[in-house]
Parts: C-alpha cells; structure tokens; sequence
C-alpha cells in the first residue's frame, strides 16, 4: 500500500536541463512525508508529477504497484498553495463542495467552515477560508494520499495551525499517506513521521 | 437629479440605446408599404415638415424609406451577426479545446479568410449565393466570425491552464461537463459583447454590399441601395438624398457600437468595478 | 533606544476603504478594510508587521506608497520625514526614496532579462553591487541572464529582494519576501535587510514568518482585522506569550509549530460586519461587556502600544 515515483526523469521543455532527474520517492498510507528542499529543484514538479498532473518523461508513478489512474475521481489529490488560484471565481463555494460529491454538512464542522461561508463568492472569503474549502474538496472525493504544496505559506500562524490540525485528524482517521512540502522546518518536524531532504541526493 | 454610479449609468445607457433601436426596427417593420409608396407630385422636394427627409427623384418619403431600409439591414445585420458569433464560438471552442491538428487548421482558416478583403470576400459569397437577402445574409455571416473566434480561442486557452479546471480532472469531471460548468459561463460575457459589436459591421457591409449592387434587389428599400440611388441625383442638387439617410445610417452604427461598450463595461469583471 | 529622533514614516489613524458594487448589483457599498491604523518607522530600525492574513497588510504597502486602485478611498493622516505625504509626493518618492518588495513575481517585467531590470534606470548600471547581492542571496551567475518565467517562485523573489535593495531607498516595504526561499537564503536576505537598517535606513517587513523576523526586527506591529492590535519589541516575542501585551499577539506565539502548534478557534470578522466593540472580541477568553461594545483606544503599555482593557 504505498505511492511512489520510480526512477522518474522530468522537464518541460526537451531543450531544457531535467528538473527531475532519476528521483525515487516513496510514501507508505498512513505515513507522512515532508519534503523539503532550496527552491528550484524541482518540489513542485514532483508534487505534481505523483498527483497525475505531468507525466514523467521517463520512470514511473505507482499507486499500489500499478500506474496512476487517468480517468474517474484521482485517490491522490494535491492541495495548491494559492487556494484564490484553485477554485473558480464564478462559483459560490457551495458548488465547489459539491464538485468534489455530495456535500455532507455534517462534516462541515470537522474542516472549519461555516454554514454562511457556502453562499459566498471566493472573492469575499480570505486566503485562509478559501485553503480549507480546498482542504474539504480533496478529502471529501475520498483520497488515500494528499499532496500538500506549501498549502500554509500564504497563511498565518493561527490559520496554519488550524489547516493542519484538520489534516492531521482527517488523515489520521482514514489512514492517509500524507507527502507535504515545505520551507518551514519547524513545521516539517511538526506534522511529519520522516523528513526527506531532496537536495542530499 | 442625484449622480448615478458608473454601472447604474451604465445600465441605463444601455436600456436607452437599445429602446431606440428596437424602435427604428419596429417602426421599419410596421411602416405601410403605401407610405413609402411614390407620388410624382412631390418628386425631388427638399426637407420640409411634410416630408423632414424630403423625396426623391420618383416622389418616394425618404424618412419613410430610410426607416423600412434600416429595418431591413437590422434583420440582416442581427441574423449575419448571430449566426457569425455562433461560429466563432463553436470555431473557437474546437480549436482550443480538441486536438492540435484542429487548433492548426482553424488558424490557418482564420488567417485565411482574414487575408482576403472583407468586402471581396462578402461580394464573391453573396454573388454566388444568389444575391439577395440570404445571399447577403450568407455572405456576411460566412466572413465576421474570425476575430471573436480568434478572441474565444484565447480565452478557452487561458482558462483550461487554470489550476481550477485542472483540479476538476482530478475530480473525476469529464471534459464536457468541464467545458459546461467551467468554460462555458466565463464565456458569455465575452460572446454577447462580442455579437454586439460584430452587429454595426455588419450593418455596415450590407449597406456597401448593396450600394455596389451585389446585394439586394433594387426594388428593397435597402439603405445602400437608397445612397446608390441617390448618387444619380446629387449632381441634380439633392444633397438630402444621400446625407439624411448616410447620416442615421451612422447613428444607428454608432448607437450599437456603444451598446456593445457599455454592456461590455457591465460584464467585464476587469472593469466591473470602475 | 533612539526613538527620540525623527520619525521616517509615521501613519496616524490610517484607514482605508474600497467603494465595491454587490453581487450582480447595482448598489454600491463601502467595504472599510483597515481603520484606525497607527504605525511609527524610525530611521535605522527595522519594523517586522505580523498577523492573520487578510488583515490589510498588503494594502498598508500600497496605501504607503499611493498605488491603490482608483475604487479605494484613503483617510487620516500619512507623515513622511515629518511631512504629510501627498499624493503628487509618494509618486516622486516611489522607486527612489521608497521602494517595494512586491508579493508576486507578476511585478517582474515578463519580456526583459532579470539582471537588465534589477539595475532599473540607473546609470551607470550598478552591475558590480547587483552580482554581490544575487550572490548573497544564492542566485547563480547565470540567473541575470533569465527572464522572469524561467524563475521559480523563490528565486523570484530573491530577484525582487535584490532590485529593491539596488534602489538605494530610505525605506524598503517588503511585502511577504521570504516564501519559497529555504532557511539560509531567507536568512540572508533579512541580513541584507539589517545591514541596510544599521546603515541608517528603515524596513517595513511584511511577514508572516515572525520567529524568523523578530531575529532580525526591532519591533514587530501586530495586525487584525485591519488595525494595529500591539506594537512590540522584538524582544518580546522571543521571550514568550507573558511579554505579550495583546491576546490575538499570544495566540500567534502560541500558534507557531515550535511553541505548541495550537490554534485558537474562530475567525477573523470580515470587513462588512466588524463586530462594534474590540475586533477581536468575539475570539478573546478574557472579554468583558466593555469590549464589546467599545473598541480601545491604544494605550502605551511596558513599553509597546497595545488596544486592549486587558493589557
């Protein structure tokens, strides 16, 4: 039971040098992994890489030994760190609930949202608000890995402490895999079982 | 009167501008035929209050038949335009969102019906349509899709790199339910304004087309037609011939332009809040 | 200290509001994003401003600088060198006297290399002053050869930090510097910053990294909600929540992963229904009936501002 990137090779362009090269990774469920490495060498790629965003040029992206599925609901979803940038501003944040499956008000509670935040419009709700409406979307289409990409850097201590909190407990109760990455290494030891350097490879 | 805000401006302008066309068209469509009708007694009389217009040189009304002519060219230029922006969307939509050998296809039609003049174009479809209404009709709306499909390419484009349409993937959301919750509202905006500010174009080219005699029949009160007219007589001093009818001609035009300007300050989130 | 000189900056009773239409309407509101703001920058310090997000921290740098959008409407009063800071004045100020870190690699010029655009208009070009700073800050060589998009979101920003220290300004806004830098480069850059203090300059540094920023402030300004809750020594915060003068200020040390990684429940309130009393009333264990009816004057307390009955 485990996600991993085996032997993967990656750039954006075939001119360009590998931002990725021959990287392997792997997180077990119920693990938690943070990432942390310089900026520029290639997190986010990785990042988006295991969550089926990019494919690898060369190498392989596994969830439980076989390649990740392309179509239906993804088990591994990725957290971006501008929430503003990963929802849809025309939409009132009960439909971007929803998009993820029924929208379950019973759980509401467990993420941090308030009732009167569903008919709002992004625009009105701070980055902090916005973070947990992703937070809720990709937990409630029922993940097995969450891929969080400096998910609190834009955010405050306070609200930091409470994304996480809720994380930590969703991921806790269903046994998730958990890859994070982040500059913060106080945060790193935080709210990880193993700290990966990528720079020391 | 207290000072309105720029959108409540906006909205009223736009009510205003869009009542009198709707009225010019109407007054067009329910104008009798017998009072545009001509009467040799009052041929060439110059602007008076019986006739604000004047005649012509076979007695006809002209604000009677400026009116019927514009109501005509609005049915072409709406019909043309609609069918026009219809493409363009379904044009633009294809080729951002299918495979590249369309997107490279609909380039290279947009590059080419573009590279020819516009009016050529139009006379060469018409032509071989037939003339006439549909011929006209088919001409223009065959020839001004290109730049607003070039604009929706672009702006399906921006929107399938957004993180959010990306996500939706993930969600398990098919490409046409994406196209339809996601791309498809952002759009709109961008296509009604668009099909507004396509419409004086078209106005414009039936009102050429016809003036040169490659679109309607002689016998419709068409406004390019009554200009082609007109030029016969000018040298005969009937400078309201050509000047009264030329003029509302480019009001009309002017007055949708705005239309489209307004509606697009009202819709465009850029500036929405100016 | 020397707070008895001169104050560089000096903000009284700023607020800020923005004129928005509603939703699908045609009314118009007033939104008040930041009230009652005060804030003091003297020469050679370097002022770290902490607190929630959207608190109106990144609009406290565009009201200093006089680059808000044309919808905001700007109240109280601004002293620059003593000075009320006009409008035709922030405008002549702006990229010589001050300059701006941005928040966003958006700021960076997307069709000019980065080296080009870090030297600006200056003439002779400062190319030996630029190499050492992106050196400094760990950039390779190669990077004054790139153009913005080729950038990471770090080296973006380092990119950002370097042009604004090439300006030669007298007081440098940094508008959320160090995300996406890792530790020593962060590091560096606020020792750039500290160097620039030390050189009789001053710094608003933007941040919410405040373990990182009070080790190389002088004083941290706590924000909420869109005013100055506390006014600290950066000492203060290193010594712990009992130095703290203001609650949301403990909560924040509270919250930070080295000190117990604990939030306090709540919201911030948002712009169009601010609660009447104390902002942050409605979160705080220790409020009575007068805070929430009216909200605290700022009050000097063990040397910081706080606003708070409790302090």
């Amino acid at each position: 039971m485990a996600l991993e990137a085996r032997n993967v090779f990656f750039r954006y362009h075939k001119e360009q040098p590998w931002i990725l090269e021959d990287c392997t990774l792997k997180v077990e469920r119920g693990e938690r992994l943070a990432l942390f490495a310089p900026s520029g060498c290639g997190k986010t790629s990785l990042a988006l890489l295991l969550a089926g965003y990019r494919r690898p040029e060369k190498g392989q992206i596994l969830l439980e030994e076989r390649p990740l599925p392309t179509k239906g609901v993804c088990p591994v979803q990725m957290i971006f760190q501008h929430p503003e940038k990963a929802i849809n501003p025309r939409w009132r944040l009960k439909r971007v609930l929803e998009e993820s499956g029924t929208l379950r008000e019973d759980v509401l509670d467990a993420f941090g949202i308030e009732q009167a935040w569903l008919e709002r419009f992004p625009r009105e709700l701070s980055g902090g608000e916005l973070q947990r409406f992703c937070v809720a979307r990709a937990l409630l289409c029922g993940a097995d890995y969450l891929i969080c990409d400096e998910i609190s850097t834009m955010l405050d201590v306070i609200t930091q402490a409470q994304i996480w909190s809720v994380v930590l407990k969703e991921a806790e109760k269903r046994n998730m895999g958990i890859i994070a990455i982040t500059h913060n290494e106080r945060l790193a030891e935080r709210i990880a079982t193993r700290v990966v350097d990528l720079t020391k490879r | 009167m207290k000072k309105q805000n720029r959108r409540t401006m906006a909205v009223l302008l736009t009510v205003i501008m869009a009542g009198i066309l709707l009225s010019v068209y109407a007054l067009g469509i329910f104008i009798p035929d017998e009072a545009a009708a001509g009467s040799f007694l009052n041929a060439g009389k110059s602007p008076s209050w019986e006739h604000p217009f004047g005649t012509d040189a076979l007695g006809r009304d002209l604000l009677m038949r400026t009116l019927k002519g514009l109501s005509i060219s609005m049915t072409i230029g709406f019909f043309a335009s609609a069918i026009s922006a219809v493409i363009a969307a379904l044009v633009g939509i294809a080729a951002a969102a299918t495979s590249r050998g369309v997107d490279a296809f609909v380039n290279w039609l947009i590059d080419l019906v573009m590279g020819v003049p516009h009016t050529v174009l139009v006379i060469l479809i018409s032509f071989a349509m037939g003339r006439g209404f549909w011929g006209l009709l088919i001409g223009i709306a065959a020839t001004h899709w290109c730049s607003l499909a070039r604009l929706i390419r672009g702006e399906v484009l921006q929107l399938r790199s957004q993180q959010y349409v990306a996500i939706s993937g993930k969600l398990g959301k098919s490409g046409g339910w994406i196209l339809f919750h996601h791309l498809l509202p952002h759009l709109v905006p961008q296509f009604i304004v668009g099909l507004i500010l396509m419409f004086p174009h078209a106005i414009l080219h039936e009102a050429s087309i016809s003036f040169l005699g490659f679109g309607l029949a002689p016998e419709q009160p068409a406004i390019g037609i009554i200009l082609a007219e007109s030029m016969r007589y000018l040298s005969a001093g009937m400078w309201w011939s050509a000047v009264l009818p030329g003029v509302v001609l480019v009001l009309i035009v002017f007055l949708t332009d705005q239309l489209g300007e307004q509606l697009r300050m009202i819709l465009d989130p850029y500036s929405a809040q100016e | 200290m020397e707070q008895k000189k001169e104050a560089l900056l000096e903000i009284h009773d700023l607020s800020v509001s923005f004129r928005m239409y509603e939703e699908q309407g045609l009314r118009q509101s007033n939104l008040q994003v930041i009230s009652d703001l005060h804030l003091t920058v003297y020469p050679g310090e370097i002022v770290a401003v902490a607190g929630s997000s959207g608190s109106g921290k990144s609009l406290l740098a565009s009201a200093i600088l006089g680059i808000l959008p044309d919808n905001a409407a700007v109240g109280g009063h601004m002293h620059y060198k003593g000075q009320e800071l006009t409008a035709a004045w922030q405008k002549r100020l702006r990229g010589t006297e001050i300059a701006l870190v941005p928040q966003s690699v958006a700021f960076l010029d997307p069709l000019m290399r980065v080296g080009a655009q870090a030297d600006g208009h200056r003439r002779p070009r400062p190319v030996r002053k630029r190499k050492s700073l992106f050196h400094r800050l760990g950039l390779p060589e190669e990077t004054e050869q790139l153009y913005p998009f080729q950038l990471s979101g770090g080296m973006a920003r380092r990119v950002l930090v370097s042009t604004a220290l090439l300006a030669d300004a007298q007081l440098v806004i940094a508008d959320e510097p160090t995300p996406g830098m890792s530790l020593p480069q962060a590091l560096e850059a606020l020792r750039l910053f500290r160097e620039m203090a030390d050189e009789g300059k001053a710094v608003l540094l933007i941040t919410h990294d405040i373990d990182l920023a009070v080790e190389f402030a002088d004083r941290v300004a706590v924000f909420y909600a869109g005013t100055t809750v506390e006014t600290a020594l950066a000492g203060d915060f290193k010594k712990g929540p009992d130095s703290l003068r203001h609650p949301y200020s403990r909560a924040l040390w509270r919250a930070l992963p080295q000190n117990g990684f604990s939030p306090i429940p709540g919201f911030q309130p948002y712009a169009q229904n601010l609660p009447a009393g104390c902002l942050f009333a409605p979160r705080c264990p220790h409020k009575t009936a007068q805070c929430t009816t009216q909200a605290p004057p700022v009050r000097k307390v063990r040397g910081g501002e706080v606003r708070c009955y409790g302090a």
